[in-house]
């Protein structure tokens, strides 16, 4: 008995990361950690509801929840077949596509929302004509924050989807190619189930970053109640006016985006390693 | 329903340069080492690789021809393929799987569902039928693989290494189902392996790849036992023995004993032999081979690094030699010759083969 104990804890120190490495990535997850400690400190727990119950909280939290709902979508629709191109289709010029494509990733956002400024609004590019045309003014609308958001988010899912793209093994396309399914019926069929866990990854962390959007968003959109003031741009503005309320709005944020993170844990470990019940 | 190619196309190193042609129903094997060009080949005729120069046609239609500019995509070539991994859909279930093809060309849901589940049955899968695909055995799933090819009633079947990822049961099993499939409902089959065992059991004819390029070609008894290089020598040329192994001998139809390793499974069995693993002698030796029997000459192809002897008698042989063996031994065809063959040099699988009765769920059409 006491000789199997000790093979146990023998053999568990064989594995174990010398203890130097353990005392310093203690020190990075305090480094992360303590933040968040602090606001659940700083919180005033026993206005809590009320605060996060006003009406300016509730609309902030309506319309990112709208909008970022809208960025995801539009990211879905216009990044899976982008995702798609970059990944199957060699053209001259791909990489640096592909790199302005992925560019507003590590962009500071303020600077992605001056860009788009200059393309969308009112002396911008495309600006003029966008409202001589259709009457669409992007910038300083509800429409304007889902432009901003979806530029800045849309290549988490790209990423995401086009590496789960390279990754599959092409044979079974082209199995179903020998069966008589044409490319589109066989992106539906075999493709799109096969990188379905990257998607929803991609789609999820696309979303979480569209939610937490803020500098493309205050250039580009400016900052309206129920129009454009979003939640991280409450946040912001409530430090100097409620510091209360904006913990209470940070803290309702961290939820969000920590459920999130654990979600998308499972979505792919779903996808990947546990076994799908058999009907 | 018969093939006609006469294409090249680059591949890695070399450059691939086919020409052959398949009769209406004939199944022709391509035999040859990894890397020499057989996947290539099967791919360009099933459109999943363009070729450089030539022409490919399926039962007379052109699919390819590079001086025409004409290119069938791979959906309307009507051919079946099986690949090396099966590459089932894992997300559909089997019986999805194999009316996947149906479904692609528009048949309607139930209809492919109750043409595939009647190829289920014919290969004894439909147990499988709601399982997913990674649930299932590599052999089950290569089985599931051959029917979901089949389903579509595809002109031409085109099998990758079919059994080359298999356990040696699952190896018997695939081959049993296809020597049914060639009995019952034959198809033209173009089929690559390095593993000459697939050759004997299914092949009319083969043809052997070495860099690109066919090195020979006809039926493979006489490619066996005339082999034009060493390293065909090497693949082809076992000596199969059908029989039962009983008691730690395998005993074939005329009563021959075949003395096999002691771990090997009773029951069916074949039994190879490689040909350098038969000794000759022109007295009966003495000496540990358990097995022995008095044998004749009946073809000799003599090759400056070789000798191959083709022998008859109660278990047919074919024996490799040293030029200067052979010559030691003055050996020459008509001769009466004992041949030696150690029991550890018999190597033994079961046989699934088509003396077995087919299971009685399985309908025969």
């Amino acid at each position: 008995m006491n000789q199997l104990r000790s093979t146990r804890k023998r053999s568990v120190g064989l594995r174990r990361p010398p203890v130097a490495i353990i005392a310093i990535a203690a020190i990075a997850i305090a480094f992360f950690m303590l933040p968040f400690i602090g606001l659940l400190w700083r919180v005033p727990w026993s206005d809590a509801w009320s605060l996060f119950t006003t009406t300016s909280s509730l609309t902030a939290l309506r319309l990112s929840l709208e909008t970022s709902l809208w960025a995801t979508g539009l990211s879905i629709l216009f990044g899976v077949p982008l995702a798609w191109v970059l990944a199957r289709f060699g053209f001259p010029g791909r990489r640096i596509v592909r790199a302005l494509c992925l560019l507003s990733l590590v962009l500071p956002p303020v600077v992605g929302g001056v860009a788009l400024f200059a393309a969308y609004g009112r002396r911008g590019l495309l600006g003029d004509s966008l409202f001589e045309l259709f009457g669409v003014r992007l910038p300083f609308s509800t429409a304007g924050v889902v432009l901003a958001q979806t530029f800045i988010a849309m290549p988490f899912l790209v990423l995401t989807v086009e590496a789960a793209l390279r990754g599959l093994d092409q044979r079974a396309e082209d199995a179903a190619r020998t069966l008589g399914a044409s490319r589109w019926y066989a992106f539906r069929r075999v493709t799109l189930p096969a990188i379905r866990p990257a998607l929803i990854a991609g789609a999820v962390l696309a979303w979480a970053r569209a939610l937490g959007e803020f500098g493309a968003t205050i250039t580009f959109a400016g900052n309206f109640p129920g129009r454009t003031q979003t939640m991280p741009l409450s946040v912001y503005l409530a430090l100097e006016s409620n510091p209360g309320q904006a913990l209470v709005l940070s803290v309702v944020m961290i939820a969000i985006s920590f459920g999130v993170l654990l979600s998308l844990r499972d979505q792919w470990l779903g996808g990947s390693t546990t076994p799908r019940t058999s009907r | 329903m018969s093939i006609d190619a006469r294409f090249s196309v680059q591949h890695d190193e070399f450059e691939l340069t086919i020409d052959l042609s398949l009769a209406d129903g004939e199944v022709l094997a391509v035999l040859g080492p990894n890397g020499s060009g057989k996947s290539t080949l099967l791919n360009a005729i099933a459109g999943l690789q363009p070729i450089d120069n030539g022409a490919i046609s399926i039962d007379g239609n052109v699919v390819d021809d590079v001086g025409h500019s004409t290119f069938v995509l791979p959906e309307h070539r009507h051919v079946g393929v099986v690949f090396q991994n099966s590459e089932l859909f894992d997300n559909l279930s089997v019986l999805e799987n194999v009316a996947f093809g149906l479904r692609a060309r528009g048949t309607k849901r139930t209809v492919a569902r109750a043409t595939a589940t009647g190829w289920l049955e014919r290969f004894s899968l439909e147990q499988f039928a709601q399982r997913r695909p990674k649930s299932l055995s590599g052999g089950q799933a290569q089985r599931v693989a051959l029917a979901r090819a089949l389903a579509s009633a595809p002109s031409v079947l085109l099998l990758d290494e079919p059994t080359s990822a298999l356990d040696v049961r699952a190896k018997a099993e695939i081959r049993r189902d296809l020597l049914r499939l060639r009995r019952e409902h034959p198809v033209t089959t173009l089929l690559v392996t390095h593993d000459p065992v697939d050759a004997f059991a299914l092949a009319d004819r083969v043809i052997v790849l070495e860099e690109g390029r066919i090195v020979q070609s006809g039926a493979l008894d006489e490619v066996a036992s005339h082999p034009q290089s060493r390293h065909i020598a090497d693949m082809v040329g076992l000596s199969l023995v059908r029989g039962d192994v009983r008691d730690g001998a395998l005993v074939t139809a005329t009563g021959a004993r075949l003395v096999v390793p002691a771990d090997a499974a009773f029951g069916p069995s074949v039994a190879s032999i490689r040909p350098t693993a038969v000794s000759l002698h022109r007295s009966q030796p003495e000496g540990s081979a358990r097995n022995m029997w008095e044998m004749t000459v009946s073809d000799l192809d003599r090759q400056p690094e070789r000798v191959r002897a083709r022998l008859a008698g109660p278990i047919p042989l074919l024996a490799e030699l040293t030029p200067a063996g052979a010559e030691a031994l003055s050996l020459d065809i008509g001769d009466s010759v004992w041949a030696a063959v150690k029991a550890s040099d018999v190597s033994v699988t079961p046989d699934l083969g088509p003396s077995q009765p087919a299971p009685t769920n399985c309908p025969i059409r």
